[in-house]
């Protein structure tokens, strides 16, 4: 290993070759301010295009300040990261940026959250001395992410989270100069381009340039109306994030008080999403079973690998990339949509409700969940399977607007049926859990023996693609597994190039599966936090008496009761769905 | 056009094409060259201005001497037909009268290249045609 | 092989084109045809001239005649006068501006005596589309010579003996670039010909291109030899169609000729020439936007180190020069390091190719070497400034250059010296100015170009130069403090410090050096809300002086706004809230009894 030499402040510094002077000087405790700079360690992915300028720091002999993000320590380096030169000039770029920055903190979704706020405020900019034009974008409105350029600083992490980590390719800079910003080709409204909704873009932006679509009011105008009753699920991950927002620490598991939270903020039934998870597992597992039977009988027009479907920007993406492979994946629904399909049917006829007088709201991880829910074909005459979908800030934010103490609240548990749950549904927030889950069942099923341990531990874990073979009793079912768009565009094109040996593969479109969704508290680049929502994910799921989602009481009942058999007629009707080529759906702005 | 394979080809290329343009090569550097002004005038080319023009040109570069042959106007001495002014440089310039192609000969060798002026030369104020020109 | 005994060259470059000169062309070569000479003229459309300023232009070899701004219908004139009866057609010469006398052939006009042709040596001279005139012109000889008796090793070494450094700005040393690329392991190598001419007015790689389009290939070649390369690209901007024909010609000669393609001069080495093209965006002239936008990717510089030589197009080790640097190349290995490095100063080789343009008389692109002052250009060259005014300043360096004054006249023109006066050679353009110029709206024209032209990834140029920008132009309109003075240099200098790359980093340069060389003029436009040019429209006002002024209305009748007010016979008003300052007015009164204030 290389190693080299340097001053970093009148400290001495010896760093490996090829670090950067900002690691350098974290190293021996300085820290330099960032702005556009984003590292994402577990993800091997840094956003550090250089172009904010606040890190700059004075290196001997250069005529020029010089980036630390960017900027390899050399041998023999003198740096200064505090003289008033470097000062001075930190802080007028500072004051150039906010030059051109509305002034709207108050009324900001990210007040609070955003990270040029917090630099103004370390940086002590009181006043700014330069006036002049602020650039101004139209909003653009999809049902997932509202994008309000005119707070863009033009840090580009968005667009590295786009191109980069998701391959999506929906956002790069155009224009130039002061014009500059980040957009759909053309100026396209997001809605017509090819974005996924996976909305990686908003959990890295630093401002409110980029957001979710607010649906909380119109929650709330369904609570206060006494003629809906308005019941809620929560996806697994959000119990492992939600305390975040109220300072407790990543990692920490907030079900009960969540449950509680639900109940006092007025739904009228508070369900778990893990519910569905399970039914999806019931049905998704069938289908894996079926196909592979099928395919061991000698059937060559059977399609395997199967692909998971719960993942909304997954969908998404497959249907605008990988069009000619459409009847690939499983054609179950996500368990947000099975969710709202049984309790719009089964559930309401149960409770005597009729269908328009039930509000269905998900609390989720996530942004693409909101344009699923809207999507036309999760819909009886109009009305949606689920009503709203909000995010789990958005529900933070109601908690906070309710004022509910939230850490003082005592755990309380789901309300039945919808709200019993195993351990399979819970690990669906994990990259991996998901096909950890249906093994668990599938398993069982196949070889009609018990499984003597439920974990697979070599189905999880954070690399971006893994593989695995699974002891089917003989049958060595292989396994793959992919988070990040631009992980699974890889295992697809292996698909579609008739390369893959894999029989299943789950794919989550966000960076750790759900626990690393859009809808999550902003880890501002933190992806030791995505970890920690990992583990309380697994501890959950290991405090579960049942941890095999046919073991489920409730859904065995919805069989008997309602369901009949997994992908029977009723099953498929409810709780499968068919896919779109979106590939042709750009549409330019007229 | 043929591949040159070698760079022995491309300086015999070179060498070849090169008198195409010595004659930009050398108006570049006039100052430095022999200067032969032929009058061509219609006088002048009735009485073989042209051959004799045409001779000196291929004659010099034959002998390799670095001399313009430019044309010009009637110098005035229509009897004498045809004129050529020779100007050599850091000498006064002379004017030759009916030099045809043997003429040209003589001048080349005993003046130009010998130094020594030949028969045949109008005496002259040694003005240049161009000065004249100017005055007129 | 016809032997001529008379060429005419005529100017083809873009600007002689544009005033005709392709029908004079045509028109020439109809006279020699209507004459029966067409075995004795040849007539020959060559690169430019660079007096660009009275062309189109017509010379004529052997006597060096050299026919100014001829127009097509001069064609029959120019052959049977001068060609048929070798009498000089007077009115088409050169007028020497101050003598007011014909000067007949180029080595006599001020504006050609002081230059050398270096990098220009074929413009003007050969046929551009005709590579046998480059060959005669020892062209190819150079890259023969490299590949058959040197090692890559031994002609970098001449390069760096020789001095050269980058003629596209920075004036980084063009042998140590190679031997940096040289030195990078790969076995994937790019030749990048920089051909991105983006400073307003600056036109001379572009004609370069035009008028020895060979030098350039030659010379990309001797680099690829040099770095271990086989492949080379030209960036250059789609706006320069002539370029890029003659370009597509040269290349494919040489393909044909065998000098590029596989296995050139019988030694194994292959190399190749392709064209790209941008989109004319300033910043691509920057040598990471010039590749990222090669790569199909948005046109913006990324941070340096890595510098292209390490990992350049498609990551791969490139080496990036600039037309003009290219051009030198042949000549140097032709005649030796030495030979190069005794023109120029200590620091800087060679010559140097300027766009002369602004208050000058002589308008064009001039070659001289390193080390004139400003004065011989300005004066010897340009002959002076325009309608007999006063020089006030002059800016190098294109956009992003800075203003130099009276004081730096004498200053030898070299890389260093240049930067140490606040400004910089940039590519080489030069803008002179007169005393009607005012400081402050030249900054803000320089400004409002790199506003445009910043790619806008880093915020200090992307917002900064904005509000330069409008700092100045609150400046120009009265509206300014002399506090906002002191803003604006200390964001002038932030700009500088903290930019991404060559654009941010000079671009507030303009600013700076009218600052430091002219503040009282800057103090002038806020404290006392005048402008001493009196170029500043909001602070001027025009005023009638009712003693000179004898009531003849027809100022009132011109003013298209109805500004002026008063009796006939009587001295008039003019409404300073109305007037828009348009100065129709003063041009009318014919009594001289209007002023601006």
């Amino acid at each position: 290993m290389d190693i080299v030499k340097l001053n970093i402040d009148n400290k001495s510094v010896v760093v490996e070759k090829g670090t950067t002077l900002l690691e350098a000087a974290k190293s021996v405790g300085v820290e330099i301010p960032t702005l556009c700079h984003m590292k994402l360690h577990d993800m091997n992915y840094e956003n550090n295009p250089g172009g904010c300028r606040i890190c700059v720091v004075e290196v001997e002999g250069r005529r020029n300040l010089a980036p630390a993000c960017k900027t390899e320590c050399s041998e023999g380096m003198n740096i200064n990261t505090h003289s008033l030169r470097v000062v001075n000039a930190r802080r007028t770029v500072m004051e150039l940026i906010l030059s051109d920055h509305p002034a709207e903190c108050l009324t900001c979704v990210k007040n609070g959250n955003c990270e040029l706020q917090t630099m103004a405020q370390k940086l002590g900019i009181r006043e700014i001395p330069f006036e002049g034009e602020q650039s101004h974008y139209k909003e653009d409105k999809s049902p997932s992410i509202i994008r309000d350029m005119d707070k863009c600083i033009m840090c580009r992490r968005c667009e590295m989270a786009c191109n980069e980590i998701q391959t999506v390719g929906c956002l790069s800079a155009i224009n130039r100069g002061f014009e500059s910003v980040v957009s759909p080709a053309f100026e396209m409204d997001l809605e017509k381009s090819t974005c996924t909704y996976c909305g990686q873009c908003v959990a890295v932006c630093p401002t409110g340039a980029l957001s979710e679509v607010d649906n909380t009011r119109k929650v709330i105008a369904a609570l206060v109306d006494p003629s809906k009753t308005v019941i809620v699920q929560t996806a697994p991950a959000v119990r492992a994030a939600l305390g975040e927002e109220f300072g407790l620490e990543p990692g920490t598991l907030v079900t009960g008080k969540m449950a509680s939270a639900l109940r006092k903020i007025g739904f009228d039934k508070v369900f778990d999403t893990d519910f569905a998870a399970d039914l999806t597992i019931m049905e998704e597992g069938t289908e894996l079973l079926g196909r592979l039977q099928k395919h061991l009988d000698g059937d060559e027009n059977v399609k395997l690998p199967i692909l998971t479907s719960c993942c909304p920007g997954w969908v998404n993406f497959f249907e605008s990339n990988f069009p000619d492979m459409l009847d690939v994946p499983s054609t179950a629904k996500s368990p947000q949509q099975m969710f709202g399909a049984i309790a719009k049917s089964y559930l309401a006829e149960q409770m005597g409700i009729k269908r328009e007088d039930m509000v269905v709201v998900s609390i989720m991880p996530c942004l693409a969940k909101k344009y699923e829910s809207q999507r036309p074909e999760f819909a009886v005459d109009g009305n949606p399977d689920v009503d709203f979908s909000i995010t789990t800030r958005e529900l933070a934010q109601m908690i906070k607007g309710a004022n509910i103490n939230f850490e003082e609240l005592d755990d309380e548990d789901f309300d039945n049926p919808m709200g019993e749950s195993t351990g399979a549904g819970v690990i669906f927030a994990n990259t991996g859990g998901v096909i950890e889950a249906a093994v668990r069942t599938a398993y069982e099923v196949y070889t009609k023996k018990s499984l003597s341990k439920v974990d697979f531990k070599e189905l999880r874990g954070f690399d971006g693609i893994r593989a695995a073979t699974i002891d089917f009793d003989g049958l060595p079912l292989r396994i793959g597994i992919a988070h990040g768009l631009g992980n699974a565009r890889k295992l697809l094109e292996d698909v579609q190039a008739g390369r893959s040996e894999f029989h299943a593969i789950e794919i989550m479109a966000c960076p750790g599966g759900c626990i690393g969704g859009a809808g999550q508290p902003y880890h501002h680049g933190d992806t030791s936090i995505l970890k920690k929502r990992a583990a309380a994910i697994y501890r959950e799921d290991e405090g579960k008496a049942l941890r095999k989602s046919h073991e489920n009481p409730f859904i065995v009942k919805l069989y008997d009761e309602f369901l009949g058999e997994p992908c029977g007629e009723l099953s498929h009707k409810l709780l499968h769905t068919h896919y779109f080529d979106k590939k042709n759906k750009v549409e330019l702005n007229p | 056009m043929a591949k040159v394979k070698t760079l022995e080809d491309l300086k015999k290329m070179r060498d070849q094409l090169q008198s195409r343009l010595t004659l930009r090569e050398k108006s570049d550097h006039p100052e430095r060259m022999v200067q032969i002004k032929v009058s061509m005038a219609t006088c002048g080319i009735a009485s073989g201005a042209k051959e004799t023009m045409n001779y000196l040109i291929e004659e010099l570069d034959n002998r390799s001497i670095d001399a313009v042959v430019t044309q010009t106007g009637c110098m005035g001495y229509c009897h004498s037909e045809p004129t050529i002014e020779v100007h050599i440089p850091g000498f006064d310039p002379v004017v030759y009268g009916h030099v045809d192609t043997k003429k040209a000969d003589e001048i080349i060798t005993k003046h130009i290249i010998g130094g020594e002026l030949v028969d045949g030369i109008i005496p002259v104020s040694y003005t240049t045609a161009n000065e004249d020109d100017n005055e007129n | 092989m016809t032997k001529y005994n008379s060429h005419i060259l005529v100017c083809g470059g873009t600007g002689c084109r544009a005033s005709q000169g392709e029908e004079i062309v045509e028109n020439l070569k109809q006279a020699v045809v209507d004459n029966s000479l067409e075995n004795e003229i040849q007539v020959v459309r060559t690169g430019c001239f660079g007096f660009c300023e009275k062309g189109p232009i017509v010379k004529m070899i052997p006597d060096n005649t050299f026919y100014v701004q001829v127009k097509p219908e001069d064609a029959g004139e120019i052959i049977s006068e001068h060609i048929v009866k070798g009498r000089k057609v007077e009115r088409l010469l050169y007028t020497d501006p101050e003598k007011n006398e014909h000067i007949t052939d180029s080595k006599h006009m001020g504006f050609y005596k002081k230059q050398i042709r270096i990098a220009l040596r074929n413009c003007g001279f050969i046929n551009p589309e005709n590579v046998d005139e480059y060959v005669a012109r020892e062209g190819y000889a150079a890259l023969g010579k490299v590949l058959t008796e040197m090692t890559p090793e031994e002609a970098i070494k001449i390069i760096k003996d020789s001095g050269l450094r980058g003629r596209g700005g920075g004036g980084f040393p063009t042998g140590l670039k190679w031997e940096i690329t040289h030195n990078v392991e790969g076995k994937e190598k790019y030749v990048v010909c920089n051909a991105d001419e983006g400073d307003p007015g600056a036109f001379m790689d572009r004609s370069i291109l035009e008028g020895d389009p060979h030098s350039v290939l030659e010379a990309m070649a001797i680099c690829g030899y040099c770095i271990g390369g086989n492949h080379g690209l030209i960036y250059i901007r789609a706006e320069y169609p002539l370029a890029i024909e003659r370009l597509k010609i040269a290349i494919d000669q040489a393909r044909e000729l065998g000098v590029l393609g596989k296995d050139i001069f019988g030694t194994g080495f292959d190399f190749d020439v392709e064209l790209r093209y941008g989109a004319g965006a300033f910043v691509c002239g920057e040598e990471t936007s010039l590749i990222h936008s090669m790569e199909g990717l948005r046109g913006e510089p990324t941070v340096k180190p890595p510098f292209p030589s390490v990992s350049g197009y498609k990551g791969k080790p490139t080496n990036v020069n600039n037309v003009e640097t290219l051009a030198n190349i042949p000549v140097i290995i032709n005649n030796g390091a030495e030979w190069f490095s005794a023109i120029g100063t200590e620091k800087s080789k060679g010559t140097k190719v300027f766009a002369l343009a602004g208050k000058i008389n002589n308008v064009g692109l001039i070659e001289v070497p390193m080390g004139i002052t400003l004065r011989e250009v300005i004066f010897d060259i340009g002959g002076g400034i325009k309608d007999g005014k006063k020089f006030k300043a002059v800016q190098t360096g294109g956009p992003s250059g800075g203003c130099l004054t009276e004081k730096h006249l004498d200053i030898p023109i070299d890389y260093d010296n240049l930067l140490a006066c606040g400004s910089m050679m940039g590519s080489g353009g030069m803008i002179v100015m007169d005393e009607d110029d005012c400081m402050v709206s030249v900054a803000k024209f320089y400004l409002d170009f790199t506003v445009e032209e910043s790619c806008g990834k880093c915020a200090p140029c992307r917002i900064g130069n904005k509000r330069l920008y409008e700092m100045l132009d609150k400046i120009t309109k009265g509206n300014a403090t002399e506090e906002d003075l002191g803003i604006l240099r200390n964001l002038g200098n932030v700009i500088k410090d903290t930019s991404l790359c060559g654009l941010g980093q000079t671009s507030p340069n303009p600013v700076l050096s009218t600052m430091d060389n002219f503040p009282e003029e800057y103090l002038a436009h806020v404290k006392e809300g005048k402008c001493p040019a009196g170029q500043c429209k909001d602070l001027m006002e025009y005023v009638i002086n009712p003693d000179t002024c004898v009531g003849c209305t027809l100022c009132s009748r011109v003013c298209p706004v109805d500004a002026i007010s008063g009796d006939k016979k009587q001295p008039h008003v003019i409404d300073t809230a109305v007037c828009i300052k348009c100065g129709a007015c003063m041009e009318k009164c014919k009594f001289n009894a209007i002023s601006i204030q």
